[in-house]
């Protein structure tokens, strides 16, 4: 809130950043669909060659300092890059665990060395993380965690054991930020701890989950007194809690979600509408396709307004909640008109137009229930943005 | 990129609020569903306070001011649910006369008794004695388009005086009262009233059309705040099975659900009115999208606050009830939610299909 007036034009620097992304992203993206599903061991290596396609020219983690990799460009900036990125159809970030949802984390809580250590070969692809939070007993009630960490002052660390579950790109990781319990009478938020953990240590065994799909997009992981070094704490020992409510923030607000990709599907949405505007079926969607579209810019829109906010010192707190709520509506509502428009094609599998809309349906259903379900955060919006009372 | 409102933009519309929260409270809403036609003074106090002359060019004695700075205050008006003609006024017809009071007397003089004295201006998109005006039978003046043979025209026809050339609004009852609809018998346009035609007349109305789709937005957003407050308030006081029926999630989602749509049509009204102060090419699009997000905060609003306050809410004794009718009736005016998603659709396949 300052004296400048509203202006919703970007600068002249910042359109020329546009477009220099632009030329980069048409030369080097690869042709929409051709890389196999990053769900799969093929895939996954695929997906990690154009992490360091980017990476090489320093487009992987613009907004990052320059010495982890990085263009060390803004807020605004990282939202340009990314219309560019969903309008260009590049291929989905399989580094976006790390980047997105660990990253924030460490510029906040790691010290000089973990970042030195952690940050480049993300930047890169070249360790590719998954998240370790859920368990069988802790999933919307994440404070019930039951996997410990004894402390093995001989060693200087920590054992895990325990079990993980729902970890996102866990099959094909090498790496796992996970909470543990390290204070074992500490109850709940109290006495846990946030590590960094390598996957190839022993005593870890994955084992992959086939998803909706028939693909293994999550793993569960058990650890057997896995062996973590002090030096992979993220943050204070009994301090985890609050850490990872860093990453959960990053996961639900601005950090995880630009809003191109639902524009960018919605605009696909319309030209799927616009082939088909002769047909009674169509007519009779054109309500749902509007709204669709609608709601991805509505979502975009929030997210400037938002943006200015933080760039002026304000900060994202139960919005949060809402954000999230609705890109997952609006995910589900673009993906299921489109696959209403399609009718009996919409089945189809494997090769088919109807294909790529029923993958992102299938993988629109999961936003609604990871990062906290929706109910959750619909209990964030009422207790903490309307003030009703928790109990 | 700065998607915000100045410190001074924020700062009248606190003190619209301030004035707003004595001068129009459940009471004096109550007084004008009563009474309709009673002057209650909140007029010239908005008068005074410039905002009813916001959109008027300072040569012309106004602020000189656009819709961005307007949208907030039609947020606080929406907020206390003001009787008063604000949007039609200032939103919609003051920018008209400002642009015509060069060429025509009756334009000029209209806007002097519009920035002197408060001139109550009501809005009709056709002469047709059966459709319904708002603010008909308070209004000063009448804005009215007619399309003859094909060519638009916009009349300025005045609601007192003798002769046909005058707008007589005969009552329409309607569930708000204070909404003042009225119907005009006869058609007084004619060549003394006319203002302007042709191609000019399609650019001014299809301009005032879109600043109404804003303005009409921006006052849902209000009353979908206000109707979400008292319901917050009566939860939190409210107790079944020995609790607060706002701890029970059932209740929580309901609210939580309209407040999620009231947080996004928030930015889609306020962009619009920037797009529009800047003749942004998207402007319409924009305008459409806001007047359907905000009309269907408004409603969800209503139709769950209705809810959540049962069977009280249902009755004339509960302040929600002079809110809720008011939201119904806007979120149909100047478009409804379907009619705004079919522009939309329109615009989005002439770019994109």
């Amino acid at each position: 809130m300052t004296e400048k007036s509203m202006d919703l034009h970007f600068t002249a620097d910042q359109e020329a950043f546009r477009l220099e992304a632009r030329h980069w992203l048409t030369a080097h993206v690869p042709p929409a669909g051709s890389l196999p599903s990053l769900d799969t061991a093929e895939g996954f290596e695929a997906h990690r060659a154009w992490e360091q396609t980017m990476f090489a020219d320093s487009w992987s983690v613009v907004a990052w300092p320059r010495e982890f990799g990085g263009r060390d460009v803004g807020l605004l900036e990282w939202l340009i890059f990314e219309e560019e990125y969903w309008r260009a159809q590049a291929p989905l970030r399989v580094s976006q665990n790390g980047i997105f949802l660990l990253a924030p984390t460490l510029f906040e809580f790691g010290t000089p060395d973990q970042q030195a250590r952690f940050l480049p070969p993300m930047a890169s692809g070249a360790e590719i993380w998954c998240q370790g939070w859920s368990e069988p007993d802790a999933g919307s009630d994440l404070a019930g965690i039951r996997s410990r960490a004894r402390r093995s002052d001989s060693e200087g660390g920590w054992l895990l054991s325990g079990q993980k579950t729902w970890a996102s790109r866990g099959a094909f990781a090498e790496w796992c930020f996970g909470l543990f319990r390290t204070d074992p009478e500490a109850e709940r938020h109290r006495g846990l701890t946030y590590f960094l953990i390598d996957l190839a240590t022993p005593g870890v065994t994955v084992r992959p989950i086939p998803q909706i799909d028939g693909e293994t997009g999550f793993a569960e992981i058990f650890f057997e007194d896995v062996f973590v070094p002090d030096a992979h704490v993220l943050g204070d020992v009994g301090q985890g809690w609050n850490v990872a409510m860093a990453t959960a923030g990053s996961e639900r607000g601005l950090s995880l979600r630009s809003p191109a990709r639902y524009t960018e599907a919605a605009r696909r949405l319309v030209a799927l509408y616009a082939s088909r505007a002769g047909d009674a079926k169509a007519r009779r969607l054109s309500g749902d396709v509007a709204q669709a579209w609608m709601d991805a810019e509505a979502y975009r829109l929030n997210t400037f307004f938002t943006a200015t906010r933080v760039l002026n010192g304000g900060s994202v707190g139960p919005e949060a909640s809402a954000n999230k709520i609705h890109w997952s509506e609006t995910d589900l509502a673009i993906h299921r008109t489109a696959l209403a428009l399609l009718g009996p094609d919409a089945e189809r599998h494997g090769g088919h137009e109807g294909n790529a809309w029923l993958d992102g349906y299938l993988f629109a259903l999961a936003g609604p229930i990871y990062a906290g379900t929706n109910e959750i955060q619909r209990n964030v919006v009422a207790e903490r943005m309307l003030g009703l009372p928790r109990k | 990129m700065h998607f915000a409102f100045t410190e001074q933009q924020l700062e009248f519309q606190s003190a619209l609020r301030s004035v707003l929260e004595n001068e129009c409270t459940p009471d004096h809403l109550r007084a004008a569903f009563a009474d309709p036609s009673a002057d209650a003074g909140r007029w010239t106090t908005l008068d005074e306070m410039g905002v009813v002359s916001l959109t008027v060019p300072e040569e012309n004695g106004g602020l000189g001011l656009g819709l961005v700075d307007l949208v907030l205050l039609l947020e606080e008006a929406g907020r206390a649910a003001l009787p008063e003609p604000l949007v039609e006024t200032t939103a919609m017809a003051a920018p008209v006369l400002a642009a015509l009071a060069g060429r025509h007397d009756r334009c000029q003089r209209a806007l002097e008794a519009l920035v002197g004295g408060g001139l109550k201006m009501a809005v009709s998109q056709s002469a047709d004695p059966l459709v319904p005006v708002a603010g008909a039978l308070g209004a000063d003046a009448v804005l009215m388009t007619v399309v003859r043979d094909g060519i638009r025209e916009i009349h300025l026809v005045p609601t007192n005086g003798d002769g046909p050339e005058v707008a007589r609004p005969e009552p329409v009852s309607t569930l708000d009262p204070t909404r003042l609809v009225g119907r005009f018998t006869s058609d007084p346009t004619g060549s003394a009233t006319s203002i302007a035609t042709g191609d000019e007349a399609e650019r001014l109305w299809g301009d005032l059309e879109q600043r109404a789709f804003v303005a009409t937005g921006a006052f849902l957003l209000g009353l979908a705040e206000r109707m979400i407050t008292i319901t917050v308030d009566y939860a939190k006081d409210r107790k079944q099975f020995g609790q607060p029926i706002g701890s029970f999630q059932a209740v929580k989602h309901l609210l939580a659900g309209a407040q999620v749509k009231l947080e996004f049509a928030r930015p889609c009204v306020y962009a619009a009115a920037w797009m529009i102060d800047q003749g942004d090419p998207s402007a319409a699009r924009n305008a459409s999208t806001a007047k359907a997000y905000a009309s269907e905060a408004a409603t969800e609003a209503a139709r769950v606050c209705l809810q959540a306050h049962g069977a009280i809410g249902y009755t004339w004794e509960c302040d929600l009830q002079l809110y809720l009718k008011r939201s119904w009736a806007l979120a149909e005016a100047w478009g409804s939610a379907d009619d705004h998603r079919q522009l939309v659709l329109d615009s989005l396949v002439d770019e994109f299909g």
